[in-house]
């Protein structure tokens, strides 16, 4: 698998790092992500269409801060792979500079996956779309699963409404959803 | 004696209203979580709460006398929640139901609210985790006797 990787990948794209379950694992330079995963998808003999799961770790006082894992699979049917394969990447952050460049153009998946990442970690993905809050309320102070955030907060409880949609805003969204409907 | 006898009962309005008013609580659906699932056991034909005049559950709060806050009730939810108790017209009671509801339960943590009186008024606190059907149709029943001493005409 390794070599297979080191046939088709450029020199210094990636890095053989650890794995305590034996599932083939690579880090990844943050500055190459974007290239080495671009790779990963397009280069016929690899083909790792699927993006399953992406994994943000937190390791709290260490340097680098934090960590993502990328899991990808190459399903091995015809135009996708060779093999049925999986893979785990490595992306090492530095908890100074929380920013990683978006892998959302490659796999469209990580969009959602990656305002999660944002939501509840605080990294940063540049050039992604659409980069907002997805679980918490949007005017959410902190992120919640950093390990120097609190569990218990006593804060009192925010019951305003929250959309208010004006009247013309109203009638201009029935509009637009008509006008969908027509074309 | 007289012959026959006129078929009339005679009352005051209050209990008129009171028996009314606790002989038809219609809850509003609001399941939150796992605490949902007793309180459709609850309504189902094996406990029946139909025998106590509150079976009709409706969609919509307008239409509704009783909100059953069955779950834990996340940050994000509680706006909805209240803007939900808003809608119902009045008079309207609130059921709390299980732990996560009522103290949080062991949720507690950033997202959970902490017992959803902070949000709307309870009436009836129901324990458990979750609550036995049994129990929420007793949390009924306490509710009907706190209704019956409700004074509307006072």
């Amino acid at each position: 698998m390794l070599d297979l990787l080191k046939a088709h990948l450029p020199e210094g794209s990636f890095e053989a790092a650890e794995s305590l379950d034996g599932m083939t694992t690579i880090s990844i330079p943050r500055e190459r992500l974007v290239g080495t995963c671009r790779a990963l998808r397009d280069i016929p003999e690899l083909r790792f269409a699927f993006l399953a799961d992406m994994i943000p770790v937190d390791y709290h006082t260490r340097e680098p801060r934090y960590e993502v894992s990328y899991l990808v699979a190459s399903l091995g049917v015809a135009g996708f792979g060779t093999a049925p394969r999986r893979l785990r990447l490595r992306v090492r952050v530095p908890g100074t500079d929380p920013r990683l460049p978006t892998v959302s153009e490659i796999w469209p998946v990580a969009n959602w996956a990656e305002r999660e990442a944002y939501d509840l970690f605080g990294l940063t993905f540049d050039g992604h779309p659409d980069l907002r809050r997805i679980l918490m309320p949007d005017d959410w102070e902190g992120f919640p699963l950093r390990k120097d955030y609190p569990v218990q907060i006593k804060a009192p409880v925010k019951t305003y409404e929250p959309l208010q949609v004006s009247a013309e805003e109203f009638v201009a969204n029935v509009e637009a959803a008509r006008e969908r409907a027509r074309s | 004696m007289p012959e026959y006898e006129i078929p009339v009962l005679t009352t005051t309005v209050e209990k008129m209203v009171q028996w009314a008013r606790r002989s038809s609580i219609w809850p509003v659906t609001f399941g939150l979580a796992c605490c949902a699932i007793e309180m459709m056991a609850m309504s189902a034909s094996r406990y029946d709460i139909a025998r106590f005049g509150a079976e009709v559950f409706r969609g919509s709060p307008r239409q509704s006398d009783l909100m059953i806050v069955a779950g834990r009730l996340s940050r994000k939810m509680a706006p909805v929640l209240r803007r939900i108790y808003d809608q119902m017209p009045e008079p309207k009671y609130v059921i709390s139901m299980g732990a996560c509801a009522s103290i949080g339960g062991v949720f507690d943590n950033y997202a959970i609210v902490q017992g959803v009186d902070q949000v709307v008024p309870v009436d009836v606190f129901v324990p458990g985790c979750p609550p036995r059907p049994e129990s929420l149709i007793y949390g009924i029943v306490q509710l009907q006797k706190k209704i019956d001493k409700q004074r509307s005409f006072a």
